[in-house]
């Protein structure tokens, strides 16, 4: 079974049904989306059975030529990092329909653009041919700048133009090293191709392959967003619906730093060693600089979009160790920065359809009028600050680990970001819930059937995660293993004089050669 | 054995300008018609008009295959596969245009029989002036083009149609005068105004190469002009926006082919051994319309002005593509005409669409809220829309990448790097109408016109921009066989 044809595409079955069911009410517009998207998850279970642990290349590669003489291929294929990012996307997609199901305006368009975006994630995700890559990470931004414009809060419409003009501007200059590379295989291996595995064997001159790094590493740091190109976010995750939120942090931002570990780690080694040291810097800034902001916010979606930005810092700061713990860490940590933070979008959305306020203080006291409510917030603000036997504890310990090893200052200050995770999440928690409830807050509903449906796998995932982390570990460590292994193959040329570094370096196995055979096996 | 024939008795061949004359032919008729047949009914005229069309289109698919001379009726034109591509993108924009032009000028109240015949000679001027293998044929071809572009201008009553026609005759009129006189220089240098014999001529230094690079910048002022092309662009706006919107659609699309097409033959033929003096100028021109059209458009607040300073920013990429000497630069520039003439062309239909009756609504506040009216015209606009900024999967996505690599081949990376950031420039003012058509409420009770023809019509449009963005590889193999110029 085509196993990733299926799942990117089975989203898009919803869009024509949507599109021609005029008369479809507001429930069952929703019902068609949440029936698609949880066959999507279905297919997503089946691809997990069907990858192989052990493997570190990519698997259940499927490819078909696209445009023969430019040496187009849709190139689908899964590893280590991509397996559990579907997974994830699949999984919380489910959820963010239900996170919506209160919004009653043009219903079928804004599931359309759910499915579509959902399609165009998975397809980033696991797009092996760089400019299918670039087509999936593209297409991303049209249902999302709706999504935000359509059905988002008062600043909608300043909030989505800029998440759009922000990733457009980045990606720009990817585009530009995509096809910079394209003609260097038509060049150097005499057949163009856009074939991320054909594109390693090329070789570059240290200084081109600074620049190229450059090119590729704006468009994704924009995605992460890695300071200082953060600012799309907070207004973007504020004024998206709570659907658009959960999508955007949950999967969205993991593009960006999917993008560095696939692209930027296995295509510019060397360029990577470079730069690791400054990317580091920028990362641990970013951890203190968004807690710091976090800290500040009286609206408490915008301090969770904060906060975003300084967890993203830590996948960041992992990535950029190449050590097996801090990379592991950093994929162990997108997952569960998935989990915890589109659960807490999901319960901001809640309190916001009920009290019709982001602001804390004038929620205060809702402990004890939905206490169901605030126990599933306090389980993910513990799962995000880092508790012990929820999943966030597991990442964020692997990539301290990981970048004590390579940097003692970076790490020191990284674990400083852990603590102050502790206090703008707890003081979140304790001004939203704790105290006495406001007068007209009394008699709200507590959770309804269906969010009770939509809460309970999330939080077992973020329980089974933080005790059983070897589920997740297993299956991410041949692949980190292989990235960390190639990058530190390469020397770093400080001289920056121009050599053939991919000429001299022999291939380090695992780095995508053995994926063909590894595909048949459905 | 029709080669036998020929052989035997010199005839005249004709087949290769079959399609020009089944155009002027179909012309002539409609207009007889419009004197002796009075009563005919709009319809059958747009039938007609369209069955000549349909026609030429046939005649020109006949030559994919033509293994006769390279050139025909004393070197005036040339037969090539690069023609056939052409004058079929031509003959489809012809043929939406006329379809949109008849719905207009019924809704308008200004149907006159003239029209079609107008848009047919118009037709068949830019079908020739892309096989002229001769200055001097490319000069009538341009004029034929031209004269009937200036009418159908003026074609409607509002003072705006009048006033934008005549600053395109005065102003075409001087950039006609230009191209003559490249004509002239180029004969001085070479001797001749074969595109073959010039390019003989200058390739084995019998030519005055000063001269002929004086010819090459006066034709390329020509040809600038007729693409838009900044500085020469200054019409366009005007001209775009008096002209009445059907017009506009045809002309935005079918013209700029055109005039891409003879550009990219006069330059690859006959200036051939002079590239790399041509190259810096078209560098020069792509990257200053890349970027002021872009610019310039975030300031407009009618729609029709907008998409007017988009084509100039257009037309800066499609150069961008031609940057690349021979087939590389060829290719990438017929794919991206043949995607700019889809997306410009519905674009301009869904404007016409929107502005009901005549032209009332074209200003962009008019925009507001269009989704809720009119969900069908919205989308396609957003769609079109999308497909002009370059964003996947639509068609324009693969052209902007087509023409980035042809640049990339040629060594103008800074060129690709202006184009990247101009396309997110534009992608503001793209987006704009986006964001008033979702996310505004409208303004005043405007209805979009609700006919059901132009809405069936631009979904030919757009499905191939659909097509070309998700299976460009349909078209590329043809493209690229097309490719070659032969002379």
């Amino acid at each position: 079974m085509p196993w990733l044809t299926v799942l990117i595409f089975l989203p898009l079955i919803g869009l024509p049904v949507l599109a021609l069911w005029t008369r479809a009410t507001d429930v069952q517009a929703r019902a068609v989306a949440l029936v698609v998207s949880l066959a999507t998850f279905l297919v997503a279970l089946g691809t997990l059975g069907a990858f192989d642990p052990s493997l570190p290349g990519y698997q259940l590669v499927e490819q078909a030529v696209w445009v023969r003489s430019s040496g187009l291929s849709y190139l689908v294929g899964v590893d280590g990092f991509s397996i559990w990012l579907i997974v994830l996307t699949a999984f919380m997609v489910p959820l963010a329909i239900v996170a919506s199901w209160g919004v009653s305006h043009r219903v079928r368009l804004f599931m359309a653009m759910t499915l579509l975006l959902e399609t165009a994630i998975l397809g980033s995700f696991l797009a092996l041919d760089l400019l299918l890559f670039f087509v999936f990470f593209e297409a991303l931004l049209v249902p999302m700048f709706l999504v935000i414009g359509v059905w988002g809060s008062s600043r909608r419409v300043y909030a989505s133009v800029k998440f759009f003009l922000y990733t457009m501007a980045g990606s720009a200059f990817l585009l530009l090293g995509i096809v910079f590379l394209w003609f260097q295989t038509s060049e150097q291996l005499g057949q163009a191709s856009f074939d991320i595995r054909q594109m390693e064997q090329l070789s570059l001159a240290a200084t081109t392959q600074r620049w190229l790094f450059l090119a590729f590493f704006v468009a994704f740091a924009v995605k992460v967003p890695i300071f200082p190109l953060h600012t799309w976010l907070p207004d973007a995750h504020t004024e998206a619906p709570t659907n658009g939120s959960i999508v955007l942090a949950a999967l969205l931002l993991k593009a960006g730093p999917y993008g560095l570990l696939r692209f930027n780690l296995d295509l510019f080694p060397e360029a990577s060693r470079y730069f690791a040291e400054a990317i580091g810097i920028l990362a641990v800034v970013g951890i203190v600089y968004g807690a710091i902001v976090a800290m500040m916010q009286t609206d408490v979606k915008r301090l969770v979009a904060y906060s975003s930005v300084s967890h993203m810092g830590f996948v960041i700061l992992g990535i950029f160790t190449f050590t097996a713990q801090g990379t592991s860490g950093s994929v162990m940590q997108m997952v569960n920065h998935g989990l915890s933070t589109g659960l807490l979008f999901f319960v901001i959305g809640l309190l916001y359809e009920r009290t019709h306020t982001r602001e804390m203080g004038e929620m205060g006291g809702l402990a004890s009028v939905t206490p169901w409510i605030a126990a599933v917030f306090l389980v993910a603000t513990l799962s995000s600050i880092g508790l012990p036997g929820l999943n966030n504890f597991v990442g964020e310990f692997l990539v301290v680990l990981g970048s004590f090893d390579a940097d003692r200052v970076l790490g020191a200050i990284a674990v400083a970001g852990v603590v102050l995770a502790a206090i703008y999440m707890l003081w979140a928690y304790q001004r939203t819930f704790q105290g006495p409830a406001t007068e007209r807050h009394r008699g709200l509903a507590d959770l309804l059937p269906r969010e009770i449906v939509a809460v309970v796998p999330v939080v077992a995932a973020m329980l089974v995660l933080g005790v059983y982390p070897k589920l997740v570990l297993d299956r991410v460590n041949p692949t980190t293993a292989s990235v960390v292994a190639w990058v530190q193959s390469v020397q770093v040329d400080q001289q920056g004089l121009p050599g053939g570094l991919r000429a001299e370096v022999a291939p380090v196995d695992g780095s995508g050669d053995q994926t063909a055979a590894a595909g048949a096996t459905p | 054995m029709t080669g036998v024939l020929a052989q035997a008795t010199p005839v005249v061949e004709l087949r290769p300008v079959l399609p020009e004359l089944v155009l002027v032919g179909t012309g002539v008729v409609l207009l007889l018609a419009a004197v002796f047949a009075r009563r005919a009914a709009p319809e059958t005229l747009l039938l007609v008009g369209l069955a000549g069309v349909v026609a030429a289109a046939a005649a020109s698919i006949q030559l994919w295959d033509w293994d006769g001379d390279l050139t025909v009726l004393g070197g005036a034109v040339a037969v090539d596969r690069f023609g056939v591509v052409i004058r079929l993108i031509i003959l489809s924009v012809a043929a939406i245009g006329m379809v949109l032009g008849y719905h207009y000028f019924e809704r308008s109240g200004e149907t006159r029989s003239e029209f079609f015949p107008l848009m047919l000679f118009a037709t068949s001027g830019m079908t020739l002036f892309a096989v002229s293998a001769n200055l001097v044929t490319a000069f009538l071809a341009l004029e034929i083009l031209s004269l009937s572009l200036y009418v159908l201008t003026g074609f409607s009553n509002r003072l705006g149609s009048i006033e934008g026609a005549m600053k395109y005759f005065l102003l075409g009129a001087f950039s006609s005068a230009f191209f003559l006189f490249g004509v002239a220089m180029a004969y001085g240098a070479s001797g001749s105004t074969s595109l073959a014999a010039i390019s003989n001529a200058l390739a084995g230094r019998t030519g005055s190469i000063a001269l002929a690079v004086t010819a090459m910048g006066l034709l390329a002022i020509g040809f600038a002009f007729k693409v838009s092309a900044v500085p020469f662009h200054m019409w366009t706006p005007d001209v775009y926006q008096g002209a009445p919107t059907a017009v506009t659609a045809f002309m935005s699309a079918a013209t700029k082919v055109a005039a891409f097409a003879a550009l990219m033959r006069v330059f690859n033929i006959a200036f051939q051994p002079v590239t790399w003096d041509w190259q810096p100028v078209v560098w020069v021109l792509s990257a200053i319309s890349v970027v002021a059209g872009s610019i310039l458009a975030i300031a407009q607040t009618d729609i029709k002005r907008m998409l007017a300073y988009s084509s100039i920013s257009h037309a800066g990429f499609v150069l961008m593509g031609l940057t690349a000497a021979g087939e590389v630069g060829i290719s990438a520039a017929l794919f991206y005409l043949a995607t700019y003439a889809a997306t410009v062309i519905g674009a301009f239909g869904v404007v016409m669409v929107v502005s009901s009756r005549g032209e009332r609504n074209t200003s962009l506040s008019s925009y507001a809220g269009l989704a809720r009216r009119s969900p069908v015209a919205a989308g396609l606009l957003s769609w079109f829309l999308l497909s002009l900024t370059g964003i996947p999967p639509t068609a324009g996505f693969i052209a902007k990448v087509a023409v980035f690599r042809a640049a990339v081949e040629a060594g103008y990376w800074l060129l690709v790097l202006i184009g990247v950031l101009a396309s997110v420039v534009a992608a503001f003012f793209y987006l704009r109408v986006i964001v008033l058509m979702y996310m505004r409420e409208p303004e005043e009770d405007t209805e979009p016109d609700d006919g059901w023809l132009p809405r069936v019509v631009l979904a030919v449009p757009a499905a191939a921009v659909l097509v070309f963005g998700v299976f460009p590889g349909l078209i590329v193999g043809v493209l690229e066989e097309a490719a070659v110029l032969r002379w």
